[in-house]
């Protein structure tokens, strides 16, 4: 295919000529004029942007809040999209509107757009939701105003079910958005935008224009685009290929697709550890939850992600692809320094395989954040023990924010070794100098990853009676 | 009279539009052919120093670029000061605070415009910065302001002698407005020097004076309006006029339209914030810990220039008694000069930090004595025969005693209390904390004079009514609730009362929609304009009827006496064929207040709002990690207008004071450059920080003993004090860990901030 296409209004919308590093909100608001959609921040952190996209799945349509202002208007290729101004039909409100209006949920009402369509979209879950459901679904949409209790009210009164024009719909939607198919290739050699439909292609692209910027999420390159001005005339974007996002249990441990979205991620990460799917509710906010990826998140080399850490002490493989070759390496070996990994231009993250904790070993993670949820760590920590007659007899201890790259504590774990979790509580994490920066100081940086080496401990020392975290 | 409109909880006006996205900000205006986008930049390097190098010719040609603007370009006054004249539009030849703009570029596109402004080439002969409240008092220069007290006995002897005395310092941070809709402006130039600026700002009038001045016409040629904002909070009180002077002198180059929105990160670094300061203090109290002296000097972070620092930092002072009665007082302040944004109005004005002083002393003397803190605070209370305030105010409505007294009993504050102290002697380490903390914030502009408002008011001939006012729309809900009086005045339904955008055109000479002023004043101004156009009408409904005028009664979209009715459309279109005016101004100000800053005295405030709220935190001693797990508040509106849009002003409030006390923390580097220019790294409150328990409640009050507008009372500042209780509670949570101690706890209260209180016992 070589032109985007996309289902918008119940219309099929094709768009042949586009610079490749258009940003949807910006498609929204000054090509299509439609303004209902605000900007707030422009780099995803406020969600007055945000979107739905409705993707197909096994007949219906699954439908997912984003924000436009980090995503390529050529990614919602194969999508439909729904924006605030949609909603009402007829001259009559959509539930959530109705409910956000009933709760007086909106004051200044710049923030409001994104909130609704971040509600509509969890209505568009059709389960039972909870106070706490509607808290995590709104997570990444700030309001100034309001103090968020009437637009939580909101969200509790509109959310359990969607029985909307949308919902009746899907079944054609579906096949709509399954007619738009194949590698999408936009533009020439010197300017375009490809999204190829197989990981197979995509690697072969990728090898063919190793200087062009891979994509997955754009949650990253967002603010690259939008923040450095930074132009990126060739784009190849990886979610279009269904098999790059697979996830696969193999009983012991799981092979995960680099495409898989955190949100795809979810459930099958939290069969690793409730801490784990615990860490994956705090990494970002939902929009950028259903967009980011794990592989990205590697990739980028980022020394305060997330989930580097928390792999790296699980002991994850890591596989690279270029072309038709495929390389693997210890995960912690993939980051060489700040800034730089061991990847070679036209090579793309592939795949991580992340064993299982097994039944002597205990895995824990905690992030430290000004801001519980949608916050950058200032430390992330993550330990897994092997323990035997008591023992700690290896230990795989991992951090984020203590160095210019996710790194392992090596020093710490050679000094557990042998030792009880208690005999190992007198231990002081010594393996790093932090820096200072705006999230943390050095010193408190230095002290608190030594308080969650301590508590991993305590809770490897099984002390249940006491309440270790808040 | 019957109660129709007033008192009802009444949705917002633009609440159907907010929902579908339909509600116009200025953004989403359509915008003329040929409009041009202006883009302010800086130097990217240096806070302070002169400017050595000035190098825009790749800026002005790049592709798509119009025009490059720099002081040159000012046809006038090269000022956006609301007070001393010491704000350049443009820096020329020094630059006093890093993002201080230097230039604006005018592109066909914003985009274009953005990105030519890299291409500028600048070179600052840089001198260290002075940064902090602490850099700023080792610069042996006098201060930004002059220093400022309210002095009354001998405090340091008082202090000197007592027995009982604490002293302490802390510092108090700044706060980010984070309006979710960015400053912008949209400059529409007309015929003959004519000028039409949109702008997001909650001063219309200032917008229309700085622009006339920036291009030296008239102030009759230039309008300002301002339909809504996407919040304010004090942010675009006077730091909306650089980027409408921008727009303005684009247009005026170019004769296009022209539009300036700032960015969020040039926003962030670009404009002022709350102030910090820095506090130190001592006080002597008797054995039953009631205080008998208070010696406080509040050091303010002001940046670079005047801005509105003065009022700001009065009102601090006017604030740092709080509830309480000092029998002996120095109550000092400084305001300094860093080389920082110059910092801004922000919900609460000063008063914030003021007050968090206060609680602070509070919470300090009861770990020291180990009284309670609720018993500490109660003991100290103005009461009768100790009810005349530093500044020589007698509280003629003081309610808080009752107040804290309802608030006590509903959030169950002593059962609570023994709860807590078991938790704590149990959990090793989780502690839990409580306080309960009152607040009492005065009404009115300190500075009298802008304690006045204007209406427009206009009935048309088939009963429908335009409204318009000196107030500005950011969200806290003063359209609706002025309309709320309007139709109530004239006895019709509110929907026939049409709200309009503040325009300088209708309404001149207005002050700034601030100080929690709005319907006060706004309220007033248009229920005098209607009560005139009211009398207009009952006069020719009592000719008509031959009946006495005070028999007339408007109510239920009916004008009646006795027997005698008709439709208020009918009778004004009799009035209107019967030749008399259907319009008319309104206006309004507060009588009987008065202020001699000179000697410190008068009657500054009209009245004061009261509230107090009780909140119970858990915290972590090992990451200083923080949970706020219930919130109890009981809030004094007097007899509300508008429930709804008050309960909102008092949530929200809380939610934004709960930041700007916990998560919001702004970090600027050595070099003076702010570090959290974005929503990545500056936290405001989400979803998530708001207890789940979360009970608030109007006190039921028989209304404001002073004639106010229906006896409501202000409520857009207090509620952003009623969260000091959180901050309050971790003091008590960290200090359960050692009793007696005073822990050094710095606001905000950010998990590093608790865990250096814990660290210092």
């Amino acid at each position: 295919m070589n032109a985007l296409e996309f289902m918008r209004r119940g219309e099929l919308v094709r768009i042949e000529k586009f610079a490749p590093d258009t940003m949807l909100l910006e498609y929204l608001r000054l090509t299509e004029k439609s303004k209902g959609t605000k900007e707030g921040c422009n780099e995803g952190d406020c969600g007055a942007c945000t979107v739905v996209l409705g993707t197909p799945d096994n007949g219906r349509v699954r439908y997912q809040a984003v924000n436009a202002c980090i995503l390529l208007l050529s990614q919602i290729h194969g999508k439909e999209l729904i924006t605030v101004d949609d909603l009402a039909r007829g001259g009559i409100l959509h539930p959530v509107q109705q409910a956000m209006v009933d709760a007086h949920a909106s004051q200044c009402g710049f923030c409001t757009p994104g909130f609704v369509m971040s509600l509509f979209s969890l209505a568009h879950e059709n389960r039972k939701i909870t106070r706490q459901d509607v808290v995590e679904q709104i997570a990444g949409n700030l309001c100034r105003c309001t103090g968020y209790r009437p637009i939580i009210d909101a969200g509790l009164a509109a959310c359990d079910s969607a029985d909307d024009h949308w919902h009746k719909a899907q079944a054609e939607m579906c096949t709509k958005l399954r007619a738009i198919q194949g590698d999408l290739f936009v533009g020439d050699a010197h300017s375009f935008f490809a999204a190829p439909s197989t990981s197979e292609a995509l690697a072969d692209l990728c090898a063919t224009y190793p200087e062009a910027t891979i994509v997955s999420g754009c949650t990253d390159v967002g603010l690259w685009i939008n923040k450095q001005m930074r132009a990126q005339p060739k784009i190849i974007y990886t979610g279009a290929a269904q098999d790059f996002a697979q996830i696969v249990d193999h009983g012991d441990h799981l092979s995960i697709g680099a495409g898989a979205t955190y949100e795809d991620a979810f459930e099958a990460f939290g069969k690793i550890s409730p801490d784990l799917s615990g860490l994956l509710r705090r990494i970002g906010a939902r929009q950028v939850r259903a967009s980011g990826t794990i592989g990205g998140n590697i990739a980028n080399g980022s020394p305060i992600g997330d989930m580097p850490p928390a792999l790296i002490a699980l002991g994850a493989t890591l596989y690279l692809r270029h072309g038709k070759s495929e390389r693997a390496m210890k995960l912690e070996d993939f980051f060489i320094a700040y800034g730089k990994q061991d990847r070679k231009p036209g090579e793309l993250v592939w795949r991580i395989d992340v064993p299982k904790a097994k039944s002597n070993q205990i895995f824990n993670c905690a992030k430290i954040t000004k801001r519980r949820d949608d916050d950058i760590s200032a430390v992330m920590g993550a330990f897994l023990f092997t323990i035997e007659n008591e023992k700690i007899v290896a230990a795989r201890i991992a951090y984020g924010g203590m160095a210019g790259t996710p790194k392992r504590a090596t020093k710490t774990e050679a000094a557990l070794i042998g030792k009880t979790p208690q005999e190992a509580m007198h231990i002081v994490l010594d393996d790093f100098e932090p820096l200072s920066d705006m999230r943390a100081s050095a010193e408190y940086r230095s002290t608190v990853a030594n308080a969650l080496l301590h508590k991993a401990l305590m809770q490897a020392a099984g002390e249940t009676d006491l309440q270790v975290h808040i | 009279m019957t109660l129709e409109t007033i008192g009802k909880a009444v949705a917002h006006d633009s609440a159907e539009l907010h929902v579908q996205g339909n509600a116009t900000y200025i953004d989403d205006m359509r915008e003329p052919d040929g409009t041009v986008h202006v883009a302010p930049s800086y130097a990217k390097l240096g806070a302070r120093g002169k400017i050595t190098k000035l190098d825009l010719s790749a800026v002005r040609n790049s592709a798509g670029v119009i025009a490059v603007l720099t002081a040159k370009d000012i046809p006038a006054k090269n000022d956006c000061s609301p007070t001393l004249g010491d704000d350049p539009i443009f820096a020329e030849s020094e630059i006093q605070f890093h993002g201080q703009v230097i230039f604006a570029v005018v592109a066909k596109t914003r985009d274009i415009a953005r990105r030519a402004a890299l291409l500028a080439t600048i070179e600052i002969a840089q001198e260290t910065p002075a940064v902090t409240v602490h850099d700023a008092l080792k610069e042996a220069k006098p201060d930004l302001l002059t220093p400022y007290a309210f002095k009354k006995g001998n405090v340091a002897k008082t202090i000197k002698s007592s027995t009982h005395r604490i002293s302490g310092s802390f510092d108090i941070g700044g706060q980010e407005h984070f309006y979710l809709e960015g400053q912008i402006a949209f400059a529409i130039p007309g015929e003959q020097g004519a000028m039409l600026v949109h702008s997001s700002t909650q001063h219309p009038t200032e917008i229309q004076h700085s622009v006339a001045a920036m291009l030296g016409v008239d102030d009759a040629k230039i309008t300002a309006e301002c339909r809504r904002m996407g919040g304010g909070f004090g942010g675009k009180e006077s730091q909306a006029t650089q980027w409408a002077c921008l727009a303005a002198l684009a247009a005026h180059k170019t004769g296009r339209p022209a539009k300036c929105r700032l960015d969020r990160d040039d926003d962030m670094i670009m404009t002022g914030k709350r102030h910090d300061f820095h506090v130190e203090y001592a006080a002597a109290f008797d054995k039953t810990a009631r205080i008998t002296a208070v010696d406080v000097n509040l050091m303010a972070r002001c940046g670079y220039s005047a801005d509105l620092s003065n009022a700001i930092c009065d009102r601090a002072m006017f604030h740092a008694d709080n509830t309480y009665f000092y029998p002996a007082y120095n109550i000092a302040t400084r305001r300094l000069k860093t080389n920082t944004v110059s910092n801004t109005a922000f919900r609460g004005f000063g008063g914030p930090q003021g007050i968090l002083f206060a609680e602070q002393m509070m919470q300090a003397i009861a770990i020291r004595t180990g009284i309670d803190a609720l018993e500490v605070r109660k003991r100290n209370l103005y009461a009768r025969g100790r009810d005349v305030t530093p500044y020589g105010q007698k509280l003629r409505d003081n309610i808080s005693a009752d107040v804290i007294a309802q608030l006590e009993k509903t959030s169950s504050y002593a059962k609570r209390r023994k709860e807590i102290a078991s938790y704590n002697n149990t959990s090793k380490i989780l502690k839990k904390g409580l306080a309960l903390t009152p607040v009492k914030f005065g009404i009115s502009f300190t500075f009298t004079q802008m304690n006045q408002a204007g209406a427009l008011v206009h009935v048309y001939a088939d009963g429908s009514v335009h409204l318009n006012h000196g107030g500005t729309e950011m969200g806290q809900g003063l359209y609706v609730k002025v309309a709320q009086v309007v139709a109530q005045v004239f006895g019709i339904a509110l929907e026939h009362v049409a709200i309009t955008a503040t325009t300088t055109g209708k309404v001149p000479n207005t002050s700034p929609t601030a100080a929690s002023s709005g319907t006060d004043l706004n309220g007033m101004a248009a229920a005098n304009a209607a009560k005139i156009i009211k009398d207009r009408m009952a006069a020719h409904a009592a000719k008509i009827w031959n009946v006495a005028k005070s028999k007339i009664v408007f109510a239920n979209g009916k004008v009646k006496a006795g027997r005698k009715s008709m439709s208020f459309a009918e009778l004004a279109k009799a009035t209107k064929e019967s030749k008399i005016s259907l319009s008319s101004t309104g206006f309004y100000f507060t009588p009987e207040i008065h202020w001699d800053r000179a000697t410190g005295t008068g009657m500054p405030f009209y009245y004061f709002a009261y509230g107090a709220s009780c909140s119970e935190v858990l915290i972590d001693t090992m990451t200083g990690e923080m949970k706020v797990t219930r919130v109890d508040i009981l809030h004094d509106v007097g007899r509300s207008l508008n429930p709804a849009i008050d309960i909102g002003q008092i949530e929200g409030g809380f939610v934004q004071g709960l930041g700007w006390l916990t998560t919001e923390e702004l970090v600027y580097d050595a070099k003076g450059v702010l570090r959290t220019h974005a929503p990545s790294t500056y936290k405001i409150p989400c979803a998530s920080d708001v207890p789940e328990d979360f009970r608030v409640a109007l006190y039921k009050s028989k209304g404001n003993v002073m004639d106010t507008i229906y006896r409501s009372k202000a409520v857009g500042e207090p509620p952003l004090m009623l969260p000091i209780s959180v901050w309050c509670a971790v003091m008590d949570a960290v200090s359960s860990i050692k009793p007696g101690v005073v822990p050094k706890l710095n606001a905000p209260a950010t998990p590093e901030n608790i865990l250096r209180a814990v660290q210092s016992l």
